[in-house]
């Protein structure tokens, strides 16, 4: 399981980056962010550009991972919840199926109650599309992939190249 | 567990430097950091305690470049070495696509670089990884000190599957990229396998 990896396609990263911008927009956040439990940026939506979003997810999916052994320590399967209140601005992090993340950040314009409502109807909508992404993976890995895999091809050339040699 | 994005058209992988405290995991990193284009860098962030021992993680996303019309994206992390953090170890490991171990050179080093190294077979095995067939590079750092070990001897002690070995100066970036290349060579390759 470990090593199946995460890919996505265009149509479901249009269906994922819809949800994020409805999201943001229904719960009047600043941003909102969806991220693998691993620490990749998956998609964004709202003010993105005033905040370091590589950053944001790799400390978000470590704050997760830490939570969760937390939450195993006391005995619990996880803590699917995690919000932070700051002068300004909160964060709302939660856990969406098996491998996301949903954060959003919000200030005073907004309220933990709406965006705990809005996160509730999205995470649902989003974890619709990550058994898709999971199940089509899983078909694939079981064999008779229907798409030719454009790194058949990487060479030593290729490589070298990334380092500038 | 790599992530690749057709719709950006982008793959970031995840490689994290393993070994016993005070090696030079952070070093690496940090070196990595100064020498790289500002443009292709991101920020390095380092949870590390008051006397700037790592405490979670040191992380650095780098920029690569273009790889058959995907942008390639590394994240790096580094592990806190200390025996007692393994509880934060473990969960650095999850989904990551590579490993490079990072061995202190110095003789009476050699026994905590044999229990690190038995340590993240363990942690990778709890996080569905085996270390015998999971991208792996053995980076012997610290060569310039006067109590390093014979290369042969550490060749016997440390290395187990035939993997890359590289001799390193970490805080004079002797070997760093070397390392780096040779886990991303085996990183990609494996993308071409599957």
């Amino acid at each position: 399981m470990a090593k199946l990896d995460l890919i996505m396609f265009e149509e479901e990263y249009k269906l994922l980056q819809e949800i994020i911008g409805r999201l943001q927009k229904d719960a009047s956040a600043k941003v909102v962010f969806l991220v693998d439990k691993n620490g990749q940026q998956i998609s964004a939506a709202g003010d993105v550009k005033s905040i370091d979003a590589t950053s944001l997810a790799s400390l978000t999916a470590g704050n997760v991972a830490a939570t969760d052994g937390l939450a195993k320590l006391i005995g619990e399967k996880e803590f699917s919840l995690l919000f932070h209140e700051g002068e300004k601005d909160n964060l709302h992090i939660s856990i969406v199926g098996k491998r996301g993340i949903l954060v959003v950040i919000f200030d005073q314009n907004s309220s933990l109650a709406l965006v705990r409502l809005r996160v509730k109807k999205a995470s649902k909508d989003l974890q619709e599309i990550f058994e898709q992404v999971e199940q089509r993976a899983q078909k694939e890995s079981d064999g008779g992939s229907r798409f030719e895999s454009p790194f058949s091809e990487i060479t030593d050339e290729d490589i070298d190249r990334l380092f500038g040699d | 567990m790599t992530f690749i994005n057709y719709a950006s058209r982008e793959i970031n992988c995840k490689i994290v430097y393993y070994g016993p405290g005070l090696c030079g995991k952070t070093t690496n990193i940090q070196w990595i950091y100064e020498q790289a284009n500002p443009e292709k860098r991101g920020k390095l962030v380092s949870l590390a305690t008051e006397t700037d021992r790592t405490l979670f993680f040191d992380f650095l996303p780098l920029d690569m470049g273009m790889v058959k019309g995907f942008k390639v994206r590394f994240h790096l992390y580094t592990v806190p070495g200390q025996v007692f953090y393994d509880a934060s170890r473990k969960l650095i490991l999850r989904g990551c696509d590579g490993i490079i171990f990072v061995a202190d050179s110095q003789r009476a080093r050699m026994e905590a670089n044999i229990e690190s190294i038995a340590n993240l077979a363990t942690n990778l095995k709890e996080n569905g990884f085996d270390i015998r067939s999971i991208p792996y590079v053995l980076q012997l750092n610290k060569r310039d000190m006067p109590s390093a070990a014979a290369l042969p001897e550490m060749e016997r002690l440390l290395r187990f599957r035939g993997e890359p070995m590289i001799e390193a100066v970490a805080n004079q970036g002797t070997g760093v990229i070397d390392t780096l290349k040779a886990a991303a060579r085996q990183i990609l390759m494996d993308l071409q396998r599957s």
